[in-house]
Order: structure tokens, then C-alpha cells, then sequence
């Protein structure tokens, strides 16, 4: 009884160095297991394997640093798809502390790439309103964004030639950790007919699905996970990749404590432990 | 494994071990980084607000392309400042009048649209219970229907509506407990990225 | 208060009015007027960023004259406001100016390990509350956990039934199930019931019952 007891009373600093250990020590044993592709996923790479050199999308990065980790390997894994394709990659903002996110995701990969800024891409940066400005979009890109984020007039842009608004672009994928990416489902798609595909925190995606169920959007990404699995799809894992043992055993650890304090909880003539978390 | 030789680098990982450490309990070094991270943030909104949304999107378009229609909106928005003032904050009532009604008028046809048709559409769904497909299309709209029965609160949840309601109770546990999942999955996710970044960018360490 | 309070009502109603119907008429005149909206709604926007600056700044300031307690911290917010405003002034804001330091270095890392420490508290939570004490609490509990361990690779790799009947769904299988069936539903219920709030919200404003936006006053 004393051991139960010990075990339903385990310090929370303790279960704090076990998750921190079981993040850390995947990276250095790593075991590659293989990740599962999901069908939301899956209907994105489909969607993009189908673009090509006339074909523009617009990737909008309207999240905040708290959820880089989620979410700028999904953003890197597209514009690497989208490059693939050599698909016109117009990458935009609607969240002012998300500038800079975006502005690096775009570079790095383009430098990989040997990508340039304003012939197979352009960064047009962050503006104010974002519902004003989606419905602004579908009218003129060219009025919302009178230049792009160096400043350079948008009709001086080669990449921006051919594209006014959304009967131009073939995919708008925003990437989010809040609801704006409903704002894209209400005001270009159902006011456009744009199509639209988001990635979104893991926080958030559950609640995406009557999303993809109704049909109204191509696919989602859906936290790490959705951003390993596009990098698997892609077959250039990075760092959504790295970070999937880590997450397998940081999941088995929560389980196995949730298993220990209702095995407790039982034993112990369920009495409840003290709230210090 | 080689030491990052960028001071930034150094930087960005004492403020994450200044963060960590509230998880041993609060602290002078996780309050400086959490008021740090409020001044970065606003200095950095102020200074991209001047920058995209004053100058490139209000005076560049007003000065070089003699948009002088941009004075109307300029005055509304000069109103809002009027908030500030005790004797004259009613003046700002008008700009909010217009954004708010505004808004409520482009943003009801498309609620309707884009939530409320386009999700009860999706709804009806074709009912075969020979097929798992079928099956799951009854569970979809019975969870749907049960969901929406539950929040209805007009009614008092007895007899036939309160069992349905309760049948909604347990569609929405399930989804709660999925939205749990999502969660754990995704704060962990947080702490990889932290992980990997002082792994990999500043130890050097050659990760997975 | 016919100034300060009906006039503002009537813009109200106006305004949403003329924007609802607008939606179900394409003539030229109805999307010029749409088009004059979205310009005209940013510049708007602009302005409406001095009142955030001003409210954080003066609540800092305010903290600082008056000595309250963990005033030098708030020394340290308005120092790196000055320092990001003065350095993009200075040296610019193109890649690897202070600048842009402070924004991937300081900004970055603090914003996304403060949520990171929320992985370590749900999981000692969790451990503390997470009880399967009645019929529907332990539902959610299962489900919880069956998701938790079919969206990650694993799930995959110790589902060891299907090598002996690969038929029988794997626990990846199952929380694909999960997300599309019962959780689609009872999220589905929730977005039904939050779009209806919205609408008569909207409707509310538009005909002058909600005016909680006006503020308190006259």
C-alpha cells in the first residue's frame, strides 16, 4: 500500500525530467520509425504534385513565433514541394509578429534551391485587417500589396505578372496556430471560390475536421505530425522528421503516469491527489 | 559536436533556460525574460506597423498614386484615437459604428454561408447500414443531431430529448478526449523544437 | 446623446445593411462600393495599432513612476521597446541587423519556449486529474489515449495484431476513426451552435440591441 501511495505522489518535477529525458534521448537514439500518411495530407501533395510551371500559390504565414515549432516545418516542406514543381510561390502574412518567420522560411529554401526572389517567388509581407484584406485580394492583389515587402512595386515584379487575384492562384495554403485560417475558408473560398488548405497547431486541428469532411477544404496539416509527414511525402526529412521518436516516447511517458495515478486511484479507494502540477 | 560560435545563438538559450526555470518554481530570471518578450514584440509590431501599414499601405498609395479618397478613412481612423479621452471618447463611436456594423454586414452572409448551409449540407449524408460506410455516416449524423440537442438549453433534458442529449454527451466526451490528444501532442511539439534548437544550433549536435 | 449615441447606431445599421445585401448583388456599383470598403477598412485599421502602443506603453510607464513592485522589470520592457524602435531606425531591419537579431534570437525563442512549458504541466496534470471516475470520463480517457498513441509512429509499429490478421484495424486506424467520426460530429455540433451565435450576434449589431461595443457613457 505504501508503494502505491509513494506512486500516486511522485513529485512533479520528476515526471518533468522524465519528458525532458524522453525528448532529449530519442535524438541521440534515434530509432526511424516509419510515419503513417494520413488521407489530409496526402490530398495536399496530390493537389501540388498536380501544379506546374504555370501555376502560382499563395503560402500565407499568419502565425506567431509561439508556434514556430509546429509550424515553419510545414511552411519549409511546401515551398520545397512547390519548388519541386517549379510552381510560383507567392508568400504573404496576415500576423505582424510573423514577418520575420516567414521572410526566413522563404529564403532558406529558396537559397537551397537557387530560387530567386521576384522571377520564382516574391515575399509580399504583412498588411493590417486580415478579413478586409482576403476580401481586398479577391478583388486586386496589386491594390492590397502596392509593393512587396523590400518595397519594390508589385507591376515591377515578374513572378506577379500574371496574377491579379484569385482566379490567378490555384492553391492558398495558410499556415496558423488561430482561427484565421477560417477567416480564408469564409472569405475566399465562399466568397472567391478559391481553394484553400491550411496547417494548423495540434491544438487546433481537431476541430478543422468538419472541414474536411464538408469538402470545403483540399487538406490540412495538423501539428508535427502533419509536417512529418508531408517532409515523408516530399522524401526530404528535416526537422518534423527528427522530432517524431521524440514525440512517440514523450506520449508513451504521459500514457504510462496516466496509467499509474488511475491504477492508484483505484487501489487507493480513489481518493484524489493534491493539485500541484 | 561543435559550439556555436554566434553570441545570438548564446543568447537565445539563456532565455530559454531563463524560461525553463520556472518550471522548478518563479523566479527573477523567468520575470526579466517575460517582460523582455513584451518590449521585443511591441517595438517589433511598432516598427512593422510604420513600415507596412502607414507607409506602404496608407502614404504610398495617397502621396504617388493621388488616392486622396484615403482622407475619409484617415479621419475615421483619427477618431479612434479620441478613445483615449475621457470628454471626447464619444467621437470615436462613429469610426466603431462603421467597422463594427460593417463588419456584422459582410460577415453574416458568409457565416451562413461557409458554417451553417455548407455544414448541415455535409450533413446529409446517404444512410446504409450494410456497409462500415453507411454506419459511419448514422454515427455522423446522430452525433451531429445529439451534439445540437445537448446545447439546447429551452428544453429541460428529460425523457426522450434528455436521453438524446445524453447520447450527445458522449460524442462530445470522445471529441474532447481527441482534442486532449491533439493538445499533448502538440506542447510537446513545442518542447522538441526548443530541444532540437539547442541541440542542433547551438551544441552542434548531428541530430536523427 | 442623439450625437453621441443614435448617430452612431444609425452608421451601425447602415453600414451592415448595406454590406449584407451587397453580397447578393453583383452590379458594378455594389462592388465598387465593397472595393471602397476593404481599402478604406485598413487604413482605418492603421490607426487603431497608437491605441495598443499607447495602453502598454503608459502601463509601464505608470508601474515605473510610481516604484510598484517588479517596476525594473518593466525598465527592461521599455528598453527593448526603444532598443527594437532606435535599431530599426539605425541600422534597418534586413536580415541580420539588431533588429532582426532580437526578432529571431530573443523574440522567438522566449515566445515559443513559454509555450513549451505547457508540455511539461499537461503532462503532470494529466497524471493528477486525469481519473476514470464515471462512465464518460473514462470515454474520454480512451479516446485520449487512443489518439495520443495513433498519431504518433509508434502506434503504428505496436499494433501487432495486424501481422497476425492484417485486416484488424491498427491503433493508427483507430484514431483515424476517431477524428472523422465522433469527434467530426460533436465538433460539427459545437460549430453548428457557435455560427448560430455569431449570426444573431451579428444581427444584434446591426439592429442596434447589442451596442456593448460603444462603451460605457452617454
Amino acid at each position: 500500500m505504501k508503494f502505491i501511495e509513494k506512486l500516486m505522489s511522485i513529485d512533479r518535477r520528476i515526471i518533468y525530467i522524465l519528458i525532458a529525458l524522453a525528448i532529449i534521448i530519442p535524438f541521440f537514439v534515434p530509432m526511424g520509425l516509419p510515419i503513417p500518411i494520413t488521407k489530409e495530407v496526402e490530398s495536399i501533395y496530390n493537389y501540388i504534385e498536380d501544379l506546374g510551371p504555370n501555376d502560382a500559390i499563395i503560402i500565407s504565414n499568419d502565425y506567431d513565433p509561439q508556434t514556430k515549432p509546429e509550424l515553419y516545418p510545414m511552411v519549409k516542406a511546401i515551398i520545397r514541394h512547390a519548388f519541386d514543381r517549379e510552381v510560383k510561390v507567392i508568400v504573404m502574412t496576415l500576423i505582424v509578429t510573423g514577418v520575420g518567420l516567414a521572410e526566413e522560411a522563404v529564403k532558406e529554401v529558396a537559397d537551397e534551391y537557387g530560387m530567386v526572389n521576384g522571377k520564382d517567388y516574391c515575399f509580399l509581407g504583412y498588411r493590417p485587417g486580415w478579413g478586409l484584406l482576403i476580401l481586398g485580394m479577391g478583388v486586386d492583389i496589386h491594390t492590397q500589396f502596392p509593393t512587396d515587402y523590400y518595397g519594390t512595386p508589385i507591376k515591377d515584379i515578374p513572378v506577379m505578372a500574371d496574377i491579379h487575384n484569385f482566379d490567378d492562384i490555384d492553391l492558398v495554403l495558410s499556415f496558423s496556430g488561430s482561427s484565421i485560417v477560417v477567416s480564408w475558408l469564409t472569405m475566399a473560398k465562399e466568397r472567391f471560390g478559391q481553394n484553400i488548405a491550411w496547417g494548423v497547431t495540434g491544438v487546433m486541428a481537431p476541430d478543422y475536421y468538419i472541414y474536411l469532411q464538408s469538402g470545403q477544404i483540399v487538406g490540412m496539416l495538423g501539428g508535427l505530425k502533419g509536417a512529418a509527414e508531408y517532409e515523408t511525402l516530399i522524401n526530404k526529412p528535416d526537422t518534423a522528421t527528427a522530432g517524431m521518436d521524440a514525440q512517440s516516447w514523450a506520449h508513451v511517458i504521459i500514457i504510462v503516469f496516466i496509467l499509474i495515478g488511475n491504477i492508484g486511484f483505484f487501489i487507493t479507494g480513489k481518493k484524489n491527489l493534491k493539485p500541484n502540477i | 559536436m561543435h559550439l556555436s560560435p554566434n553570441i545570438w545563438v548564446w543568447i537565445a538559450v539563456f532565455f530559454t533556460l531563463c524560461i525553463y526555470s520556472f518550471l522548478y518554481k518563479d523566479n527573477p530570471f523567468y520575470k526579466f525574460a517575460e517582460h523582455v518578450v513584451v518590449g521585443v514584440s511591441v517595438g517589433y509590431g511598432m516598427v512593422m506597423w510604420w513600415n507596412l501599414s502607414v507607409v506602404q499601405r496608407c502614404w504610398v498609395p495617397f502621396i504617388e498614386q493621388q488616392r486622396y479618397d484615403y482622407i475619409f478613412p484617415a479621419i475615421l481612423g483619427l477618431l479612434l484615437i479620441f478613445r483615449l479621452s475621457q470628454k471626447l471618447s464619444w467621437l470615436s463611436r462613429y469610426t466603431l459604428g462603421f467597422t463594427v456594423g460593417a463588419g456584422a454586414g459582410v460577415g453574416l452572409p458568409l457565416t451562413i454561408q461557409a458554417t451553417i448551409l455548407k455544414q448541415f449540407q455535409a450533413t446529409v449524408l446517404p444512410l446504409n447500414f450494410t456497409t462500415w460506410a453507411g454506419i459511419c455516416n448514422f454515427l455522423i449524423i446522430l452525433g451531429v443531431l445529439s451534439g445540437l440537442i445537448y446545447f439546447f438549453f429551452s428544453k429541460e433534458h428529460k425523457g426522450v430529448f434528455g436521453g438524446v442529449a445524453q447520447v450527445g454527451i458522449w460524442f462530445l466526451m470522445i471529441g474532447f478526449g481527441a482534442t486532449f490528444g491533439y493538445t499533448v501532442m502538440a506542447r510537446l511539439s513545442l518542447a522538441i523544437g526548443r530541444v532540437l534548437f539547442i541541440l542542433q544550433d547551438a551544441l552542434g549536435v548531428n541530430v536523427g | 446623446m442623439f450625437w453621441k449615441r443614435q448617430i452612431p447606431l444609425a452608421i451601425a445599421f447602415l453600414a451592415g445593411l448595406i454590406f449584407a445585401i451587397q453580397y447578393f448583388v453583383p452590379h458594378r456599383v455594389s462592388q465598387t462600393i465593397f472595393d471602397w470598403y476593404t481599402d478604406w477598412g485598413i487604413v482605418i485599421g492603421a490607426f487603431g495599432a497608437i491605441l495598443g502602443f499607447y495602453s502598454i506603453s503608459r502601463l509601464h510607464i505608470t508601474k515605473i513612476t510610481k516604484r510598484r513592485e517588479g517596476w525594473l522589470y518593466s525598465v527592461a520592457t521599455l528598453v527593448c521597446i526603444l532598443a527594437m524602435v532606435i535599431g530599426a531606425i539605425v541600422g534597418g531591419t534586413e536580415k541580420g541587423t539588431f533588429f532582426a537579431q532580437m526578432y529571431s534570437y530573443v523574440f522567438v525563442s522566449i515566445s515559443a519556449t513559454m509555450f513549451s512549458l505547457l508540455g511539461f504541466y499537461i503532462a503532470s496534470a494529466a497524471y493528477r486529474a486525469f481519473r476514470a471516475r464515471t462512465a464518460l470520463a473514462t470515454g474520454l480517457l480512451l479516446a485520449a489515449i487512443l489518439v495520443m498513441l495513433g498519431r504518433v509512429p509508434l502506434g503504428q509499429t505496436i499494433s501487432f495484431w495486424t501481422k497476425w490478421n492484417p485486416n484488424l484495424p491498427s491503433l493508427v486506424d483507430i484514431a483515424n476513426w476517431i477524428m472523422d467520426v465522433p469527434n467530426m460530429a460533436a465538433k460539427r455540433a459545437i460549430a453548428l451552435g457557435v455560427a448560430l451565435g455569431m449570426m444573431l450576434v451579428s444581427l444584434k449589431i446591426i439592429l442596434g440591441i447589442e451596442r456593448t461595443y460603444l462603451g460605457g457613457g452617454d
